[in-house]
């Protein structure tokens, strides 16, 4: 697969990130060595092998529906850049 | 040009369960923002998952009901995207393997019955709530609501018309509510629902290009967005221009859908298997164990109302339409109240009184032992029918004491045959023109004597006795 200039460009606006121009392409230059690696594991042969979601045998994990004291709220919000006091405040976001 | 609407639903419902899908955090609605949460629900790094064993139970179950194909192996996966209402960037769904697929609900519509296909129905969580404050220009991030369980339910594009979509939505409300798995309730956003419509020249069998509609949160707007779009995109087809497959939002105020910012529209979420939670096999003895411990749904229960009780279909739907108000009249009827009489005192005092306090069945004070209590004293003739209505009305909203009141009140019906003699013929002589109205054969007249007899009477006396002793005096003579 070819990495373009398109590509890295509809990546940032997904991802949200703002890419100037010399990290565009030095950020299309690492995407392509990532595929190119990705594609060496594709000349594996995996037919007749089940898909693998978890590298761990294990299954059915659950709890039961217990509540438990939720987490200080002065705590949570400590790490907030915005310093926000009863929730986080990012950019606008709701028209 | 004759044109088909074709409609297709994802119906979102939180599960009632007491925690969140993933953490122990409380799932109770509302709450100071923020304090429902903990660095698993807030996605703090290093933090991980595990599945709330009642979601997946509830999930099951809902799967059941909508006769579903239950997937023996399940799977969670990650839906990637940037939004503030999502802390960790990511929501954790089920896209590959949804715990269940292949359903079925049929619907009964004036137009006629028909099946609905379910798609499939898949557990996910919630987003949290963001709330844009005017005075800082920016938005606060309120994740409570973040990691309540949802279960989403896919149909296919089996709708035609506003009708029928309202109709399964009801009939699901009804399903889920009677399962106990979701209070369905609308107005705290508990059962939200996403429209996808389109249109076709009638006779087709190739699908428009469709809109998907959001912010829908009550029946009577899911059916106005209906019509509304419908006519759209039949409109913008006949001007020669084309639908825009989008995401549109309906306005409440302005009765109208508009296009979301394409922003919000671009669609890709990168879907992973999720590699915090382990994959789900499911055993055929638990299944087996919900599907023993399936309650009795209201259909089922139409169908044995009618058969045992022989109650009108329309007494059966009514009662019906609320599990709580089903269970109610199951009780009346186990503490000896005749099915109809029963039947008759829930469709009209028990839901008038409902209604005027705008209030739901669940929430009533009123028990079912003090109503059957009630209809038994009419059944004994110790209470008028009229009299009964007066005594529900006042302890209604207390669950009172109904031989207490009817005690306190002196409202015990006369029974006493001299009295209501007596009170006859005091008022017969008092409006002699009344008397010669009715023999001169004005039947109306009659009516008003016996107004008057139960006025002496403060109402408390059988009317039919009324009735016969006033015929056999005005006989006599």
């Amino acid at each position: 697969m070819i990495v373009n200039t398109e590509m890295v460009d509809y990546i940032s606006e997904l991802s949200r990130m703002e890419l100037r121009a010399g990290e565009k392409q030095a950020m299309t230059a690492q995407l392509e060595q990532i595929i190119a690696y990705m594609n060496v594991l594709n000349q594996l042969d995996t037919q007749g092998i089940e898909p693998m979601s978890h590298v761990f045998p294990v299954k059915n994990v659950l709890r039961e529906d217990e509540p438990a004291p939720s987490q200080d709220r002065a705590q949570l919000l400590a790490g907030s850049p915005s310093g926000g006091k009863e929730a986080f405040l990012v950019p606008k976001a709701v028209e | 040009m004759t044109w088909e609407t074709v409609i297709g639903l994802e119906t979102h419902v939180e599960l009632a369960t007491r925690t969140k899908i993933f953490c122990s955090c409380t799932t109770a609605f509302g709450g100071e923002p923020n304090t429902h949460c903990c660095p698993v629900c807030m996605g703090m790094p290093g933090t991980l998952p595990v599945l709330n064993k009642k979601v997946l139970e509830f999930a099951v179950k809902a799967g059941l009901a909508l006769n579903c194909h239950i997937t023996r192996y399940s799977k969670f996966d990650r839906k990637n995207y940037f939004y503030p209402d999502l802390p960790k960037a990511y929501q954790i769904s089920q896209l590959y393997l949804p715990i269940a697929r292949d359903g079925a609900v049929s619907i009964h519509t004036p137009a006629g019955d028909k099946t609905v296909r379910i798609h499939e129905l898949h557990m996910e969580e919630d987003a949290g709530k963001l709330v844009h404050d005017p005075w800082l220009d920016q938005t606060r991030a309120d994740y409570n609501r973040c990691g309540v369980p949802l279960i989403e339910i896919v149909t296919e594009p089996d709708f035609r018309t506003a009708e029928e979509t309202v109709a399964y939505l009801e009939k699901l409300k009804e399903t889920l509510q009677y399962l106990g798995v979701s209070d369905c309730k609308m107005q705290e956003g508990s059962l939200r629902c996403d429209v996808n419509l389109s249109v076709r020249p009638l006779g087709s069998s190739e699908l428009g290009t469709r809109t998907e509609m959001k912010n829908l949160n009550s029946f009577k707007a899911i059916a106005r967005a209906i019509g509304y779009e419908a006519r759209r995109q039949i409109e913008l087809i006949e001007e020669g221009k084309q639908v825009v497959q989008e995401t549109r939002r309906w306005d409440e105020n302005k009765d109208a859908t508009y296009a979301m910012r394409s922003k919000e529209n671009a669609q890709d979420y990168r879907y992973f298997p999720e590699p915090d939670i382990p994959p789900i096999e499911l055993s055929e003895e638990y299944l087996e164990g919900l599907r023993a411990a399936q309650p009795e749904l209201a259909g089922e229960k139409r169908a044995r109302y009618q058969r045992e009780y022989g109650l009108p279909e329309y007494d059966c739907q009514m009662i019906t339409s609320d599990g709580a108000l089903a269970r109610f009249f199951e009780e009346l009827v186990e503490l000896g109240a005749p099915p109809k009489q029963g039947a008759n005192w829930i469709m009209g005092e028990v839901l008038g009184a409902l209604a005027q306090r705008a209030m739901e069945p669940r929430d009533m004070k009123l028990t079912a032992p003090t109503l059957a209590r009630l209809i038994a004293r009419v059944g004994e003739g110790r209470l008028n029918r009229n009299t009964a209505v007066k005594v529900f009305e006042a302890i209604f909203d207390t669950d009172g004491d109904v031989d207490a009141y009817v005690k306190e009140h002196g409202l015990e019906q006369v029974s006493d045959g001299g009295l209501v003699r007596e009170a006859c013929a005091g008022v017969l002589e008092a409006n002699p023109q009344s008397v010669a109205d009715y023999r001169g054969g004005r039947e109306k007249a009659f009516g008003f004597l016996v107004g008057q007899v139960m006025r002496e009477l403060k109402g408390r006396a059988n009317p039919q006795t009324v009735n016969s002793t006033l015929k056999e005096l005005l006989g006599k003579d």
